[in-house]
Parts: structure tokens; sequence; C-alpha cells
């Protein structure tokens, strides 16, 4: 495909230049059997005539330029044309032959076109070639880029023009061109810049790489001043990482935060409504796929209710068939509760199949914003992180605003004072746990977008959850949050050293000696009581 | 009750754990454990219809360890009230210190013909790491099962119990237990095998682990090590320190009030809880021929619960029951129908807790309308032993 639109576009572009024609004494080396003569050819072939050239460089590319008698044609198709002047020769000469290029000549080749690029007068077209250029440039180029940058006007692309231009300068001659050269390139925060510096202060047996002592020191005080933006924005990076995987690890925790911090009921089977929510996500995306294929970008908005009504169903029937009858029983709750958790994953692998199923991002979450040159903030994180922002305010909004709140406050604080006073504590508890189901279901539609969708699912999570919610303090909203974004970032700072899993471990141990050291957790509830 | 002031021999207090019907029961077991199965393995022909296959033996000899665990967890749930979710540790913690053992006793028979096991020299390991140091001697193996565990588990509990950790609180952080060591077992670079763990084990002692005899003289192991567990968790709760621990288990404020201190009385059963699972791991992997950190999952250790709370809790005959009837009735379903074990067990789950509150072994005696509900429990029902 590429092939033909390059053809095509560089058809296009000969049509649109005035027919300029190419000295044929320049093209006559790009015939020879030599690859050095050959790559003399393409450089003096790009300098001379930059807007000409590129049809010709791109047919040797595409392998269609050809030998025919003493002309240099380009074959497109069934035509054939002079490639000194891209006019069509009619009748097209029978006797041609093709120039192959080997792989030497083909990456200077590709660099040589990408140079020519610079020139296009679409933007994208220059910024994509200005990116490509900035990674092989060298010295040969100079003279190019330097044209470049005198008719660029664009500043995104003059900046990365004279990136490369600096990295071209690196291999000059002169000591003062490289001097100047290793300065711009202090100014870059890119981790290839740095690559591209480091080897300048290293010694190549005796001698130094870089010969002159100036260039040297330079290129030390530039290396440091990119290693600290570097670090900068790696920290900077991390932070966010570790703040997305703390929304994440919120969104898991939050239901459970009802459900068992409110009302104290251990529900081991909240994974497993984490993964309701999430093949509902699955199964509104084959509604909108089946149904409505116009707004499939949009099937995430619907997920959203039926993923919480959903979950809110299956825990409704949890708590009125199981659950209810275990009140006060936490032991058995927590086996109660796990063999409905192995029945819900086992339903789910029956229904939906033991296989992971494919839930796809929206267009809008893909993409994301890059801040820094090596930090891109992706969209489906940022949106993950606002919408447990979202939830968490609807939930306290309900907890302590609405009158349902009021009541499984009531309830949770002082059960038969509530009922004397008129409270139906039996039907707030099913809410209550209807209420903690759905917002895992929520949970679970959000997690849909990042992670495995699949029976499996919910155990994975099931520890996590309860270590946020255990090292926010039982009984605390606002513990489980800054126990999760505190897990989120300190897990994401280890990974840093010590890679993921050891860092889990290490995250693990922590709550351990954490839980032991402080068993209310966080933020623990002032009073004095004797327990049970 | 026994108003004699004048102390009883240790041994004869420990023949008395059991009365007499109970002492004839575990006569016959041993009998059939030791005399039976191997005469019925080894004597007849294949095709003899009393035979009993290579199978069999694998299986119930594998139950019979999880028998142990499921006493082991009988004691410090059932009669301490303390749910553990990390049992599944202890046991592999065991099998897999003696499962190093069987990894040297291969020696250069592995298929790269080296003295270190397969796994290291496949990670390119020159020599063995410092803590699988002295793994090629057998007693040095075996004190490390029971020691490691041990002191494992007392470390952890000294400071759990210290804090009054208690109830869902302890069972959360035994599940983060279990589940951190299954992570770390699962490296490759921590010298326990990575994800396929030990396994193509060739001799135990010397002898061939495959030979029949072999798996007939473990299977033998591990029906007497049933019993010794029977006994000792038995001499246990009948004895002062039993009474002391069940009635921790039913008011801790007030066991505290009257002057225990509930601490060592809990520190002292979860330790023993977990040697006896370590104990039962290290006879398990010789007769499974792997030890995986799967092993350690949380839902394995979970799964041990069920085996107590089906044959009922606070009972020592129920565990041994539960253990047989989860596993015997999981052989079959994974093989006949693998897709409903899980509809199953879930269900065990849910009909065990919501109306099996006391085991098979509590309705067993419902329905002989004589359940009494005796918290220390009997073996064979009648509370008859000595009581201190």
């Amino acid at each position: 495909m590429g092939k033909s639109r390059f053809l095509l576009c560089g058809w296009l572009l000969s049509v649109s230049l005035a027919q300029a024609a190419i000295d044929p004494a320049l093209l006559k080396p790009l015939a020879s059997e030599d690859s050095d003569t050959k790559i003399a050819a393409i450089t003096a072939l790009a300098q001379a005539a930059p807007a000409e050239a590129l049809p010709v460089l791109k047919a040797l590319a595409d392998d269609s330029l050809a030998v025919a008698g003493e002309r240099v044609v380009i074959v497109a198709g069934e035509r054939v044309l002079d490639a000194a002047n891209n006019t069509e020769i009619s009748p097209a000469p029978a006797a041609r032959e093709v120039i192959g290029i080997n792989n030497r000549v083909r990456r200077e080749l590709s660099a040589a076109l990408a140079a020519l690029r610079l020139f296009s007068t679409e933007r994208a077209v220059r910024w994509q070639a200005a990116q490509e250029v900035t990674l092989s440039a060298d010295a040969k180029m100079l003279p190019l880029l330097d044209r470049a940058l005198a008719a660029e006007k664009d500043p995104e692309i003059r900046t990365r023009l004279q990136l490369a231009h600096a990295q071209a300068s690196l291999g000059s001659t002169d000591a003062e061109v490289r001097l100047a050269a290793v300065k711009t390139l202090g100014e870059s925060s890119d981790p290839k810049v740095r690559q591209l510096l480091l080897p300048l202060n290293e010694k190549r047996g005796d001698s130094w790489v870089e010969p002159d002592s100036a260039v040297r020191a330079a290129a030390g005080t530039s290396l440091r001043s990119i290693e600290q933006r570097l670090a900068w924005a790696d920290s900077l990076g991390r932070a966010f990482t570790g703040l997305s995987l703390g929304s994440i690890l919120l969104l898991a925790a939050l239901g459970l935060a009802i459900t068992y911090g409110v009302m104290g009921v251990i529900n081991m089977a909240h994974g497993e409504l984490l993964m309701v929510g999430a093949y509902s996500a699955w199964a509104m995306q084959s509604v909108f796929r089946a149904y409505l294929p116009g707004a499939l970008d949009w099937y995430l908005l619907a997920a959203i209710p039926v993923g919480f009504l959903a979950a809110a169903l299956v825990g409704v029937l949890m708590e009125r068939l199981i659950i209810r009858h275990l009140y006060g029983r936490p032991l058995e709750t927590l086996l109660a509760t796990w063999g409905i958790s192995l029945f819900l994953m086992q339903v789910a692998r029956t229904v939906f199949g033991a296989q992971n199923v494919e839930v796809a991002n929206p267009a809008w979450m893909a993409g994301g914003i890059e801040l820094l040159p090596n930090l891109m903030l992706p969209w489906n994180r940022i949106i993950i992180v606002a919408f447990s922002i979202a939830v968490l305010v609807a939930m306290w909004a309900i907890l302590n605003l609405s009158r349902l709140g009021m009541f499984v406050r009531a309830v949770t604080q002082n059960r038969p004072m509530a009922g004397c006073v008129g409270v139906p504590t039996g039907r707030i508890d099913t809410l209550a746990f209807g209420l903690g189901a759905g917002i895992a279901g929520l949970g679970g539609v959000a997690l849909s977008q990042i992670a495995n969708v699949g029976p499996d699912m919910g155990q994975g999570y099931i520890v996590d959850s309860f270590m946020v919610v255990v090292l926010g303090g039982v009984g605390q909203l606002a513990g489980a949050v800054w126990a999760a974004l505190g897990l989120g970032v300190f897990t994401k700072f280890l990974e840093g050293w010590t890679g993921a899993v050891v860092a889990k471990i290490v995250v693990l141990v922590f709550i351990i000696i954490f839980i032991q050291k402080r068993p209310q957790g966080l933020f623990a509830l002032k009073g004095r009581f004797v327990e049970s | 009750m026994n108003p004699s002031p004048v102390p009883v021999p240790f041994i004869v207090r420990l023949g008395r754990s059991f009365d007499a019907r109970t002492w004839q029961i575990v006569g016959l077991f041993a009998a059939f454990a030791l005399v039976a199965v191997p005469v019925m393995h080894l004597a007849l022909p294949p095709d003899h219809p009393l035979h009993l296959s290579t199978w069999f033996i694998t299986l119930v000899g594998k139950i019979l360890c999880y028998a142990i665990v499921a006493v082991a967890m009988d004691l410090i749930w059932g009669y301490g009230g303390i749910l553990s979710l990390g049992h599944g540790l202890f046991f592999a913690l065991g099998g897999y210190a003696f499962g190093m053992y069987l990894m040297r006793q291969i020696g250069r028979d592995g298929s790269y013909q080296s003295d270190l096991p397969d796994f290291m020299v496949f990670l390119d390991w020159k020599e063995l790491p410092w803590f699988w140091a002295g793994s090629d001697s057998f007693l040095w193996v075996a004190l490390l099962v029971l020691v490691v565990p041990a002191v494992i588990a007392f470390v952890f509990g000294y400071f759990a119990f210290r804090s009054r950790i208690k109830g869902v609180y302890f069972s959360i952080i035994t599940q983060a237990l279990t589940y951190a060591a299954m992570l770390l077992f699962f490296r490759n670079e921590t010298g326990f095998g990575g994800n396929n763990g030990f396994t193509d084990f060739k001799r135990i002692l010397g002898y061939s682990i495959t030979a029949p005899e072999t798996r007939v003289v473990l299977f033998a192991l591990s029906a007497l090590a049933l019993i010794g567990t029977l006994l000792l968790a038995r001499y246990l709760v009948t004895s002062k320190f039993g009474r002391v621990l069940t009635a921790i288990r039913d008011a801790e404020s007030r066991v505290m009030f009257i002057g225990y201190n509930p601490l060592w009385y809990k520190l002292f059963v979860w330790t023993l809880s977990a040697m006896l699972c370590a104990f039962a791991g290290a006879l398990y992997v010789p007769q499974v021929g792997i030890i995986n950190p799967s092993e350690m999952s949380v839902a394995n250790s979970i799964e041990i619960a069920i085996w107590v709370a089906v044959g009922g809790r606070g009972t020592l005959i129920g565990p041994v029951i539960g253990a047989f009837i989860v596993n015997l009735a999981k052989s079959w379903f994974t093989v006949s129908f693998p897709e409903y074990w899980l509809f199953f067990l879930g269900t065990l789950f849910i009909v065990a807790t919501l109306y099996l509150p006391q085991g098979v072994v509590g309705l067993w005696f419902k329905l002989r309308g004589r359940f009494r509900n005796d918290d220390a429990g009997a073996v064979a029902g009648d509370a008859k032993g000595v009581r201190a």
C-alpha cells in the first residue's frame, strides 16, 4: 500500500513542480555496480536538486528505477518516465534493466529520502521526516539540514531540526562546530540524545573518542543537564503510574470498603463482583457491535449503569439468600462467600468460556498526552483516575447526604436502636450490600479497560482489595483512599528498583508488619471498648 | 471427672486419651494400613479382585496427608477459634524442604548429569544457594522440615497474637502471607525451582521412589502419622491446656481477666499446627512426586478450612472424614465432570456453613438423637477420656 502511495505522491509532486531537469550526469552513477559510487551519487543528487531528486530516489527505493540504454528511467506501471525531466517516453524502451540496491545502499537511501521530505509542503510529512532524520543524522547531511533549517518556519520542527543538525555536527572535523553541537544537544530531554553524548567521554584504547577536551567538558555538562531532566520526568512518570495504580486499587477496594468496612461482611466473592462488572462491559460492547455499530465508541458509557446494576443484583441475591443468615459469624461468612466466589467463577466459565474475552478501548481512550519526550500520560489511565474520583465522590455523597446513607450509618452504629426508631434494618442491610456490590461492578467496568477480562480475574484482586481496606482501617472511607494511593505510589517507586514481583512481596510484607504494629489500620475510630 | 491429685505418668495419660473402643478402631485402621494394604498391593496379582492399584495407594496416601493437615487446622480453628488461611504455606514449606532432599537424591541421573538439581543447571547456577547447604542429608532435611515452618509460624504468630489480631483480621493477613510466599516461590532466582517447583524424583534414602514397596511404606508411614497426630491432638484437647484453649476461643477477654495470658496458648497451638502441616507436606511430596508454588495459593489454604468445616469443627475425627469426603469427591469430579467440580465445591462451602455448623459428624449425632454440644469433642462421640 505504502509503495503505490509513494509512487503516486512522487508523481504528483513531480507534476506540480516546474519540470526542472536534472543533469543526466548526476543520474548516470546511480546505475553503477559499485555501492560506494551509488551512495556518492545519491548524496550528490539530493544536494544538487532536492525537489527533483525525490521521485528518482523513491523509485530507486521501490526498485522501479531502471537503465534503458544511456538513459535512467522510472518505471511507473505501464508508463516509463525519463528520470532526468520526469516526462513520459513513448514508445517505452523495451530493453531496460532495473537498478538493484543492497542493504547498505538502502540505509543511505532512506536517510536521504527522509532528508528530502524535509522540504515537503505538508507539515505532517516534514514533522515525520524531522523525527526520522534525528535518528540517523550524520555529517554528510549537514548542507541539506542547513537548507531545511533556513526554509523551516514551524517552531516545533525547527527544534527537531536543530537537534538533528547538532547530531550531524558531532561528526564534523572542526572542534568548534562539535562544541556548538554538544551545547545545543544539552537542551534536549530525549533519552536517545543521551545515548549519543555518552560515548564522547569514553576512551577507546588510549585515545579519547572525542579528542578536544573543551568538547568533552561541554558534553559532560550537557549530559548532566539531560540526565537531570530525564530523572525528573522519570519520577513524574512514576508518580503518575503510581497514582493510576492507586486509583485502580481504590476502584477495586471501594465496594469492599462498604461491604466489609462499613457493614463488616467479609465478602470473599468481591473479586467476582468486579468480574461481573467487567463482563457487563464486554456484554455492552457486543450489544453495541451488533445493534449500534455507529455508536460503538460509546458502549462504555452504557456499560457503567449496566455494570452497576448487574453487580448490585448479584450482591442483593447473595445477601438475601446466604449472607443474611450468617451475620455475626464472620469466619463462616468468609467461607460461604468463598463458596459463592467459586460458584460465580464457574458460572462465568460455563457461560462465557474459559478464555479471556476481548474488551477494546474506545477510540476516545486511545493515545495520550505527551508531557515530555519520555513522559506520556495515556488517556485510559487519566480517565480511570478521573472515574475513580467520580465514584468516590458519588459514594461519599450517598453515605453522607442521602437518606439511605443515613440509615446505613445508623444501622452500623447501633442496630437495635435504629430498629426501634423505625429503620427497616433488614432491608437496609440488603440495600447497603447491593450498593457495595454495585460499586464493585463499577470498578469492574473500569478494570475491563486495562486488565484481562476472564473468569479468574477476580482472584487477582481479592488480596489487594482486602489489603487496602485493612490498611486504611475498617470503617474508614478516607483510610481506604489514602491506603490505595499510598500503596499504588509506593509499589511503583519500589518497582523501579526491585522489579514488579519483588515489589509486590515487599508491599505485602510491609502491610503484614504494619498491621502487627497498628491493628486498627491507618485511621482508627477513636474510643475505648473491649472487643467481643 | 478425675479428682485424684496423684500425677499420672505421661504415657499412661497419653494411652487414656482414647477410650477402649477408639483404640479398637485405631487398631483396625493400623492393621488395614500396615498389613492389609501391603498384602493387597504387593502379594495379590493385578487382576485379582482384591488387588489395590498404585492409583488407589497414591490417592489414599495423599488424602491421609491431607487429613493430618485437616486435624492440624482443626486444632487451631476448631479448638482455638483462629481461622488460618495460610496453612498451605506451612504444608508447602515442609514439602519443599523434603523435596530438595529428593532432588539431591537424584544425584547425577538428571538430564544434565550434574550434581546440582536440573533447574539450577538450567539457570546456569554454579553452586547451591546457602540455605540448601546440607540438603543431601536426610536428618538435616528432616530437621528443616519441622524447624523452618515452626520458626516462621512462631515469629509471625508472636507478633500477630501479641497485637491481639484475631478473627477475620488474622485470616486476611495469613492469606497475605501465603500469597506473598507464593509470589516469592514462583520466582526462578529464589532457588525454589520457579513455576515447576521440584519434580522428577528418583530415590528416597537410596530406594527407588516409584517402587511398589516404597509406596507401601510411605502409605503406612502416612497412616501412622495420622494416628500419631490424632493421639497428640486428643491428648492436647483433653488436657488442661486444651480446656484453656477452648475457653480462649469462647471468651478471650474473660480468660484474660481470670489471669491467663492467651498469647502463649495460642502461640503454642499455632506453631504446633504449622509443624504438623509441614510434616504432612514432607510425607505428601514423595507420594505425589511434585511440589510447586500453587500449593501455597490462597484457594488451596481455604480448601483446607472446608475439609474441617464439612467434617465438623471441634471434633477430631471430623476433619479426617471431611478431608476424605472432599478429596474423594474432588478426584471423582475432576475426572468425570471437571466443569461441575467448582459448582460442587462452592455449594459445599455454602451448605456446610449454612446448614452444617457441626459438619457431618454433628449431623450424624443429631440423626442419632444424642447430639450434645460438647466443645471438647470426642473421637468416637463419647467424652469418656480422662479430663484433668
